[in-house]
């Protein structure tokens, strides 16, 4: 059975990649993901705002209290350095490329424009085989316009595509007016691939205490239908990857999202909720239906049922349920 | 040119850069101000520094300073290059392993803060009365004067010990000296390589302990042998002055500076003569040489080397023509002929007289006095004061000097306005928030013009003995000689008022020369400032022709994202308006100097701190002066009107910054002062205060039991009370049942609050429409300021409610009880006071407390006013402060008295029962006295017999009146940190807790030494970055719990108030009525642990740490195997969330994974497993059923759900 599949111009196995996550914080969970057949591996994402946050806050600490009281000038030693900026991210990038041979795909979240590229570039310089951005922005500015909003998407890919070799792919969120137009300008201004789609922290409410705590539920196969239907729909109209991602648990999601058009499928909940071992179970079950359904490759299945190959095309502009569709068309 | 470093530092970093260098061991322990030394050592060693051996130095914290003097005594007796760094009550425990060393002549430098030893108060401060406690130990005695000089004599009494084999105490004044920051040069490796012979570090290692030659040390001998060889030493002490003098005159010729055994400074032919030692020897210099310019036959004797005292040499450097000699000693001996220093002087005239050494032919005039204690001001005019007394025809003797002392009058008259202080030094004077970061600044500001100019230049600082709201006093002196004004600026070229607050507290330019700059903070326009000063000031500043310029600060620094650190802004405006160097010049230091600075702790930081420097010039302007003070009244009072005469008289003026004025009769003679004085001093440091929501309060009173500075009370009242409340007084119908009918007020007290939030924090109620308001909400404390102050007013004279009928297990009920610990001086926010406010609201009517020195002495028992108050009776919490170390021994003392008596006064009562009645008799010796109507009915009874005795006269009569109240219940109390729970006081502690008698014991536990600013102590949990533990404390935490449950007969409790209030409430009761010791020990969230304390997270912090199983809470009740239960009850639920989720929380653990990453990793994991496996271990231990006997069944795992607990 031919698994193969290529991603941002990689060449893997499989198209079972695990998600940027916590459990790559790891070096040993990565060596479990090869193991388990992982074809590449997204890393947990390196967030320039939470670096940034660190520094203030560590600043704010140190400094809190100090130089008012004569016995207690000060509440901490002043270490001769800090670990304050990227440096633990891209030692674990060179730790992970030493420790396993699928290829690394380094996640970045810069809140700067000179961040992005700064890390951007020292990503690379690590050793990664290639970089995701993870790009999310909530405007909330009544005053600013959308055009606005996703030209910033598109200047931050531009200026990183810039300063890098390797491949650039852009996790994004579905929430613009256009999602087509978006991804066709991300495709247009150098992205490698388009990863479908981000699942960010949503607030809740905590009716004991009345708090807003924002939380992140782990996936239920219910979130694949958003990516599903945006892959089905690009696959073929743009030159990029496309990788799927949210609520992929089973096999079954994996090869739904291949025939809608996916190169590569991203697992995340499903490796936390039963561990990294899950990979091999997918990859078995894959091949047993692809066997069963007598599919030869990967390639075969790959946008099979995406809007361009499918029966019923307008299935996947359809929003709400309408009976008369199937049985009548407008002159 | 030299080519030495020149650094600008205080004398504690210089003298620790030369120690570390110069020694193998160094065993630590924390002490004020010594402290800095020890943790400088320890931080180097993290990060790897070397010392002139090439070799990483060994740094061991100890329990104690007696346990810190006995590492290093082994470490000296196995061949170590070893020292030790301490002042004052450390230094006292050190001197029985110093008389060892001596007599072993084991040849070490122990760097000393002089610093005054506790007598009738503590004093953190400096003076001599340490050093002078230890003259008789056989140390050698160097004594430096400066910084610079503490640095050069670090080497040179580490060249003189390894050479004479004497041990030397190397000291300098406290905070003068230690904490002063001074342009110095420091000393190359070569230069102490030049003074170090290693032939005699061979010679060391030579004599040690060895099994491979072995030796034995430490016998015992009878007086046979035990007093020649006490004289075996003799030729060692005869040898060493010279050697000191050899090594100074080593020290001349490799550095370039020369000292002297007595350094003696002034006219050839001087008539009068001042001999005195450490920093006051600058400011006697600075004068003679003033005097000696006006012709005056003036000199000052410097002392270097105290011990061995060279008479000769003493009095050969004399002057031939002096005729009076006066002897300053920074010390008091009473009852003595005179100060030490003195009596040596007087000793070695007499001595040179009569054996004919020296070249004086009659005996000079000598008188001796006293200077300086407990770092008092000692200045040129006090100097020259001491000149003159020396110019009378019978100089006073054993005067004082720089006090009035009205009382034995032995003080000298001074001139106030005399100044020796030159035209060429820029003086300027900062009052800044202790939180807003002036002082660093100055430090900052001193370091660029010391190191980037040829100026000298010095820093001194003074700080609050407040921990909340406190005013730091940065006094900075720049100028082209060497500084010697070893005394706080009071004529200043510049000053700065960084709070516009302080304006209405203190008269700013009262220290301002005329033509100098008043630089304000203050949020008021350019043109509308003038009109909102006080009259005073403004009359100031126009008698002065002063120069007005403001800045709105505050603004500038948040708008560059600086919160509400104002230094970088103030400290442009400074080089800006000071002229010290030019402007540009300045600006472009600073910001070399802000890259330097904060460059390690990353970009934004550095560019915030550029972006102030940028947004200053333009918000900096001058104020025309008009001719005219039309301002907004007068400074406030230091203490309400109300305040009795005492607290008026003296404790205003101590708070008015006017304490030195008062004269000695002021003061009590014994140390003694009332309580309930915190009440008169109104600091009004709140810029917001809680708002009570009477409409959704649900009267739960956790705010009122969480208050730490016990501003938030509650009251239940009958509604006719409300007769004459102020309009804008709220009162709402009562919700505890029991209180139906009644009117219920939550008050808070403004003026007194200090705006930390912990209230709104732990409330649970929220609004129904606006979640975001709870039934008590922060507001603006100016605009509310007048009115609450009424408010306040009028409820503290509403009636308290019958404690007898208070249900003190439910906190809603208990925290009606009155505080009798009110507005202390302890951080806004603080996680102690909480706990000891209750417990002076269940039990302080009959309190007697015993507290170890750390911050519950200093927010507990430091002047000017004290919190510890009294009830309407005039009862209230007794309490004393004895030391560090012996709190608990200092509170079975009290136990054993309070019992004696309380037997002897019912011996008495008994022997009396014919004349008293055998009911009362009766009444008085069975007393229950278990709870509050018990006690009540005793003091009823002792009231009684105290009229009926009155009437009668016999000897038992006379015995037991004064005794009588003793019958009444008395609770002791012992409170301490878990510095002293856990290490010092840990001994005593054990042996107390052992005793079984009746004490109650509670350890505040911050999990650190708090106070001394933040060292280790073995309650540090794992993982935790602290001084001494700078790579994070390797170890786990002690469980004190534990080891004192194994006693069997001890009640034991581990409480977190915000984590369980009511729980904590009934350890307390049930341990208060233990009949035999109690332990409580109370997690107390601190500054210390890098929490937003002032935004009110401690309680969360509390909450967290339970939840996360990094802190139990248990009871454990011996009481309760008489009945067959189990006697540890276990109240913490299985933990929620991992240990980390707590850890990473709090700056202590966290600042660990951006110091040592992998580190971090590798204790928080195993913080995990020690939380694990505490938690299976209380539960195995709590599930045992003691009735039949059974084993429990198997624990279960940590992440069990919460109905698991027994």
């Amino acid at each position: 059975m031919d698994l193969t599949t290529t991603y941002l111009g990689l060449k893997l196995r499989t198209p079972l990649v695990p998600a940027a996550s916590p459990l790559s914080e790891e070096i040993d969970n990565l060596k479990r993901m090869e193991d388990a057949g992982a074809s590449a591996v997204v890393l947990y994402s390196l967030f320039e705002e939470q670096l940034r946050q660190d520094r203030l806050e560590l600043n704010h600490y140190m400094e809190s209290g100090t130089f008012s009281f004569a016995e207690a000038l000060t509440y901490f030693p002043e270490p001769e350095e800090y670990h304050l900026g990227p440096e633990d991210y891209l030692k674990h990038i060179a730790n992970a490329k030493k420790s396993v041979k699928i290829p690394i795909i380094a996640s970045l979240n810069g809140s700067s424009p000179g961040g992005w590229t700064q890390y951007a570039k020292l990503v690379q310089q690590a050793g990664a085989d290639a970089l995701e951005l993870n790009i999310y922005y909530i405007p909330t500015n009544m005053n600013l316009p959308a055009g606005e909003v996703e030209q910033t998407y598109l200047d931050v890919l531009k200026a990183v595509k810039a300063e890098i070799t390797i491949p650039v792919a852009v996790k994004l969120s579905p929430f613009f007016t256009n999602f087509a137009n978006m991804a066709k300008r991300m495709n247009e201004t150098g992205a490698d691939g388009l990863v479908l789609f981000n699942r960010f922290y949503q607030p809740d409410i905590d009716l004991d205490t009345l708090e807003v705590k924002p939380n992140i539920l782990l996936s239920t196969p219910m979130a694949m239908r958003v990516p599903l239907r945006w892959i089905a729909i690009l696959y073929g109209r743009l030159k990029c990857s496309l990788a799927a991602t949210s609520g992929i648990h089973r096999a079954s999601d994996v090869l739904k999202m291949l025939m809608a058009g996916a190169d590569v499928t991203m697992l995340c909940s499903t490796l936390i909720r039963h561990g990294v071992g899950q990979i091999s179970v997918i990859e078995r079950e894959l091949v047993a239906w692809m066997e069963e359904h007598e599919y030869e490759s990967v390639t075969q299945l790959k946008g099979s049922l995406s809007q361009k190959n499918c029966p019923a095309p307008s299935a996947f502009e359809r929003a709400q349920y309408m009976r008369a569709i199937s049985t009548y068309s407008v002159p | 040119m030299s080519t030495r470093p020149k650094l600008t530092v205080d004398a504690n970093e210089g003298v620790a850069n030369v120690a570390y260098r110069l020694n193998e061991v160094m065993a630590i322990y924390p002490i004020t101000p010594s402290s800095p030394m020890a943790e400088f050592c320890d931080q180097w060693v993290s990060e790897g520094k070397k010392n002139l051996w090439g070799t990483i130095p060994s740094v061991v914290a100890l329990q104690s300073e007696g346990g810190a003097v006995g590492s290093v005594h082994g470490a000296l007796q196995t061949g170590s290059l070893a020292t030790t760094f301490t002042a004052s009550q450390g230094l006292l425990l050190m001197i029985p392993n110093m008389f060892k060393i001596a007599g072993e002549l084991a040849p070490a430098v122990f760097h000393v803060t002089a610093r005054a030893i506790a007598t009738h108060a503590l004093s953190i401060f400096g003076d001599h009365s340490d050093i002078m406690a230890c003259r008789s130990t056989g140390w050698g005695m160097l004594g430096s004067a400066s910084v610079q000089e503490a640095v050069d004599f670090a080497l040179i009494a580490q060249a003189a010990t390894l050479r004479s084999r004497i041990p030397f105490v190397h000291f300098f004044d406290g905070f003068r000296t230690s904490h002063e920051v001074q342009k110095i040069e420091m000393l190359t490796d070569a230069d102490l390589r030049a003074l170090i012979d290693d032939k005699l570090i061979a010679g060391l290692r030579a004599r040690a302990m060895s099994p491979d030659r072995p030796v034995l040390r430490g016998t015992a001998q009878n007086p046979d042998a035990f007093f020649q060889g006490r004289e075996a030493c003799n030729t060692f002490y005869t040898a060493c002055p010279q050697i000191v003098q050899d090594a100074m005159d080593q020290f001349a010729k490799v550095v370039g500076r020369a000292y002297k055994l007595f350094d003696y400074v002034g006219a050839p032919d001087a008539e009068r003569v001042i001999v005195l030692m450490g920093s006051g020897c600058e400011a006697a210099h600075e004068t003679v040489d003033y005097l000696v310019k006006k012709g005056e036959k003036v000199g000052v004797l410097k002392v270097r080397l105290y011990r061995p005292f060279d008479a000769c040499k003493f009095v050969e450097a004399l002057p031939v023509g002096v005729k009076s000699i006066a002897v300053l000693d920074r010390t008091k001996e009473p009852g003595a002929t005179g100060e030490p220093l003195y009596q040596d002087a007087v000793t070695a005239l007499a001595e040179a007289l009569m054996n004919g050494f020296g070249k004086l032919k009659t005996m000079p005039k000598i008188v001796g006095g006293r200077y300086g204690l407990s770092s008092k001001e000692f200045t040129p005019a006090m100097v020259k004061a001491v000149f003159d007394n020396l110019k009378q025809k019978q100089p006073k003797n054993h005067f004082t000097v720089g006090i009035t002392d009205d009382v034995s009058h032995t003080s000298l008259p001074v001139d106030p306005e005399f100044s020796t202080e030159p035209d060429n030094v820029i003086r300027a004077m900062f009052y800044g928030l202790g939180a807003d970061g002036t002082v660093g600044a100055n430090k900052n500001s001193i370091k660029i013009i010391g190191e980037g100019t040829d100026n000298y230049a010095q820093g001194y600082f003074v700080y609050d003995s407040k921990k909340s709201g406190s005013m730091t006093v940065s006094h900075l002196r720049f100028g082209p000689e060497p500084i010697r004004s070893t005394y706080l600026v009071s004529r200043a070229n510049f000053v700065a008022c960084h709070l516009p607050m302080f304006l209405e507290k203190f008269d700013m330019a009262k220290p301002l020369v005329p033509g100098g700059t008043f630089l304000l903070n203050t949020p008021y326009a350019k043109d509308e400032v003038w009109a909102k000063l006080p009259t005073p000031l403004q009359k100031s500043l126009i008698a002065k022709k002063a120069k007005f310029y403001v800045i709105d600060a505050t603004k500038v620094a948040r708008d560059s994202g600086m919160g509400g650190r104002i230094n970088t802004i103030m400290q442009v405006c400074f080089f800006a308006l000071s002229g010290v160097l030019p402007r540009d010049k300045a600006i472009e230091s600073i910001k070399y100097s802000i890259k330097k600075t904060y460059g390690k702790k990353g970009e934004e930081v550095v560019a915030m701190n550029l972006k102030a420097v940028d947004n200053t010039l333009e918000h900096l302007h001058e104020v025309p002066v008009p001719k005219n003070a039309n301002g907004s009244g007068g400074l406030l009072p230091p203490v309400t009107p109300n305040a009795p005469q005492f607290v008026k008289d003296v404790l205003g003026k101590l708070t008015a910054g006017e304490g030195d004025d008062l004269p000695v009769s002021a003061f009590p003679v014994d140390g003694t002062f009332p309580t309930a004085t915190a009440q008169y001093e109104k600091r009004n440091l709140a810029l917001d205060i809680p708002v009570w929501d009477e409409k959704i309060c649900i009267q739960c009173l956790k705010c009122v039991a969480i208050c730490p500075h016990a501003t938030i009370r509650a009251k239940v009242y009958e509604s006719a009370a409300l007769k004459g409340a102020p309009a804008a007084f709220k009162s709402t119908a009562a919700r505890v049942p029991e209180f139906k009918g009644m009117s219920f007020t939550l008050q808070i007290a403004a003026e007194d609050c200090t705006g930390c939030a912990l209230c709104v924090d732990v409330c649970p109620v929220r609004n129904k429409t606006e979640a975001k308001l709870k039934a008590i909400n922060m507001r603006p404390q100016a605009p509310l300021r007048a009115q609450e102050r009424e408010n306040w007013n009028f409820f503290i004279t509403l009636p308290e409610f019958d404690r007898r009928k208070l249900k003190v297990t439910q906190l809603r009920q208990q925290q009606f009880m009155r505080p009798l610990f009110e507005f202390s001086g302890a951080c806004s926010g603080c996680g102690e006071t909480p706990y000891i406010k209750m417990l002076s609201q269940l039990f302080g009517d009959r309190a007697v407390i015993a507290n170890a020195t750390g911050c519950s002495s200093i927010y507990g028992g430091n002047l000017p006013t004290t919190p510890y108050c009294v009830d309407k009776g005039g009862r209230g919490p007794t309490w004393n402060n004895s030391l560090f170390e012996d709190a608990a021994e200092f509170g079975l003392g009290f136990r054993v008295s309070i019992d004696k008596q309380k037997e002897f006064a019912a011996e008495l009562v008994k022997k009396l029962a014919p004349q008293l009645g055998d009911d009362l008799v009766n009444g008085i010796v069975n007393a229950g006295q278990t709870d509050e109507a018990g006690i009540y009915e005793q003091r009823e009874r002792v009231a009684a017999l105290k009229q009926k005795l009155a009437k009668l006269d016999s000897p038992e009569v006379k015995l037991l009146l004064p005794i009588a109240d003793m019958l009444a219940k008395k609770s002791v109390w012992i409170l301490g940190g878990d510095g002293w729970a856990y290490d010092i006081g840990y001994g005593g502690l054990d042996h107390v807790l052992a005793s079984g008698r009746d004490v109650n014991v509670l350890v505040l536990d911050t999990e650190v030494y708090s106070n001394t600013g933040g060292q280790m102590s073995k309650s540090t949990p794992r993982g935790a970055v602290a001084k001494f533990a700078a790579g994070g404390k390797p170890m786990g935490k002690k469980d004190l719990g534990l080891i004192a449950m194994t006693y069997g007969n001890i009640y034991v409790a581990s409480v977190a108030m915000g984590a369980k209030d009511e729980q904590t409430l009934r350890a307390f009761v049930e341990a208060e009525s233990y009949p035999g010791p109690s332990l409580i020990i109370a997690y107390s969230h601190c500054i210390a642990h890098g929490i937003a304390l002032d935004m009110g997270v401690g309680a969360r912090q509390q909450k967290l740490a339970v939840e996360s199983g990094q802190w139990l809470l248990y009871r454990y009740d011996p009481r309760r195997t008489e009945v067959g239960e189990n006697p540890l009850q276990l109240d913490s639920q299985a933990a929620k969330t991992k240990v980390q989720d707590y850890l990473l929380s709090e700056n202590r653990f966290k600042m660990l994974t951006k110091s040592k990453p992998e580190e971090a990793k590798k204790l928080f994991a195993q913080a995990q497993v020690d939380a694990d496996r505490r938690w299976k271990f209380y539960q195995y231990l709590s599930g045992r059923d003691l009735k039949s006997g059974a084993a429990p069944a198997a624990p279960s795992k940590p992440s069990a759900t919460a109905d698991q607990q027994p």
